[in-house]
């Protein structure tokens, strides 16, 4: 049970210390939220239907 | 619409239950196969795809809950039931923040959509602590660190008795029992809430907006 | 049933969504193929990266791993010298504990959770059965004044923080009464595996409440070297990292971050002050919607002409 344990991989900026594994993770769901923001969204085969606008 | 009550002026509860019940959500669209074509851009999966990746936590929980606490140190199924639970935790708080971020830059509060904003926050606290309680409930050596050092936090402000991070017996049952029970009801207020306002209208589409 | 109105600028009002064009889509269908393609992804990156699973540090581990930490806790227990002797409310009223602001928060939790230090170590002794040297040495420590235990209890304690590696073997006589016996029968114990479950807060078949078990490995330097070895320490942004290189908790980057700076690094109310201003700044971010400023900055950063561009170019 004692053998040598080893930390992750860390990055290590001023106060800042970061395992690799969290800093692609975050680096990740920043390049996610800018794709889901620029990337096309498929339009749909009909157009918007103007003239029935939703009565609720 | 529902008839008048005959006996004089007594309202039944149930009546009345049943058409609070009713003005809840606007008719249709609880489930509604319209939305504004204002809603075409990929950020707005991010709220799905939250709630999905928390099915896939519970439906994992499900599984570990048939095998006990200790299941997955012994079975390599069990262990692997654990890995989608981690990962699906870990989508889940993906999801959960973009869909934060998303919204935060629609103001999506707007239009006494105040509410959903907050139950969305209070849904993340909530996910935090839910998370929390499920590192202590490992059963292996980051069980005893976290318990170690979280025990420090929370007794600093004095209620440390109350919840004792050091029992595991205890925090297993806020884990499984009490707060997602906590995240169910309010992750199901928010969604509620967004089909009673409907989805937020773009911004800048009216002048000196009210903004909430 | 809502009734249907053309926005008016000078009533200055957040559009009715309902009075939109709309298109017509499937719910359902989106929700099953989103919890389709997350159910996929989990089960793929379980398959592909699992998940640690670092045994457990237990009593027995702890003492053939640094028995000479083993030795230094429970000497300190009896000296009432260790962090859990020294707490504080929940477990004792030995200090007042953190306060923030002047409101002395941990104090008024008062001691609910009361236990003795020095029991966690004489309370599995006191188990021991068929070892006369050790009921003689239980019986001196009992005999003595609360002062000459506190005496011959740090003194050891310092011989042995002088002594190479801590070694008790090279700690020379001293007016140490009975604690020499005392925590070398403490570590016999642990190392035989006599002290697993023996420290359950329960006390009595069923187990479930770790506390005092906790308390005590807390007491020791073991595991929180282990812990640093793995970078999990209070300083280095442990609270978001895991053991190895698995995923963490990203999403406590900020509770932890004050840790690392100061004032709070330095300061012996770190914990009570980090949680008041974390309370502070989740309050602010649940009244965002109130808050101006905050509020505005998604109208001086306009991120949503991208989410909206559709719309925008057709009105």
């Amino acid at each position: 049970m004692d053998g040598v344990l080893t930390a992750g991989k860390y990055v290590d900026w001023g106060v800042v210390s970061i395992s690799v594994t969290n800093l692609l993770i975050i680096i990740a769901m920043v390049v996610v939220f800018v794709l889901a923001l620029v990337l096309p969204f498929p339009h749909p085969h009909q157009p918007a239907d103007r003239d029935q606008e939703e009565r609720s | 619409m529902t008839a008048l009550p005959q006996d004089g002026e007594r309202r039944s509860w149930t009546v009345g239950v049943r058409e609070r019940t009713a003005r809840l959500v606007p008719a249709g669209q609880i489930l509604p196969d319209r939305q504004p074509a204002y809603v075409a851009s990929w950020i707005y999966v991010f709220g799905v795809l939250t709630i999905s990746a928390l099915v896939v936590v519970i439906a994992s929980g499900l599984v570990l809950a048939l095998g006990g606490a200790l299941w997955w140190h012994t079975s390599e199924l069990g262990h692997f039931v654990n890995s989608v639970h981690l990962w699906s935790v870990e989508l889940f708080f993906a999801t959960m923040v973009i869909h934060l971020w998303g919204t935060f830059w629609m103001a999506a509060w707007r239009g006494r959509r105040g509410l959903t904003w907050v139950t969305g926050v209070v849904a993340f606290v909530a996910s935090i602590a839910t998370a929390f309680t499920g590192y202590l409930t490992q059963s292996n050596f980051d069980s005893q660190w976290i318990s170690g050092e979280a025990k420090d936090g929370i007794n600093s402000i004095g209620v440390g008795s109350v919840f004792n991070v050091l029992n595991p017996s205890q925090m297993l049952m806020w884990h499984i029992v009490l707060l997602p029970l906590a995240i169910g009801i309010i992750a199901a207020l928010h969604v509620l809430l967004v089909r009673r306002h409907g989805v937020v209208p773009p911004l800048d589409d009216e002048r000196n907006e009210v903004t909430s | 049933m809502t009734v249907l109105h053309r926005p008016r600028v000078h009533h200055s009002r957040t559009p009715d969504p309902h009075s939109y064009p709309t298109r017509s889509y499937d719910l359902v269908k989106e929700f099953t193929i989103a919890l389709v393609v997350m159910t996929g992804l989990c089960l793929v990156l379980a398959a592909v990266f699992s998940s640690p699973d670092d045994p457990a540090i237990t009593l027995a581990g702890w003492a053939k791993a640094d028995s000479a930490d083993v030795v230094a806790t429970a000497t300190g227990e009896l000296a009432g010298t260790t962090t859990s002797a020294t707490y504080g409310a929940p477990y004792n009223d030995a200090s007042e504990g953190q306060s923030v602001l002047g409101l002395k928060l941990q104090k008024w939790g008062g001691a609910r959770l009361a236990l003795s230090s020095a029991d966690l170590v004489l309370q599995p002794l006191h188990g021991v059965s068929g070892d006369p040297a050790l009921t003689d040495a239980l019986g001196a420590w009992q005999a003595m004044s609360p002062e000459d235990r506190t005496a011959a209890a740090t003194a050891y304690a310092d011989a042995l923080a002088q002594a190479p590696d801590g070694a008790p073997a090279q700690v020379g006589p001293g007016p140490y009464g009975p604690v020499p016996e005392l925590a070398t029968a403490f570590l016999g114990l642990a190392r035989s595996g006599g002290l697993e479950g023996s420290l359950t807060s329960s006390g009595t078949f069923y187990g479930g409440d770790e506390t005092r078990a906790m308390l005590l490995l807390s007491d020791g330097a073991y595991l929180e070297d282990r812990a640093v070895a793995e970078h999990l320490g209070g300083d280095q942004w442990g609270m978001m990292n895991e053991v190895g290189n698995y995923p963490g908790q990203p999403w406590m980057w900020l509770y932890t971050f004050w840790y690392q700076v100061k004032p709070f690094s330095t300061s012996e109310n770190a914990d009570a002050q980090v949680w008041l201003l974390m309370m502070v700044l989740t309050l602010a971010l649940m009244f965002v919607p109130w808050i101006p400023g905050l509020r505005d900055l998604p109208r001086w950063i306009p991120v949503h002409r991208l989410v909206w561009r559709e719309h925008y170019r057709q009105r």
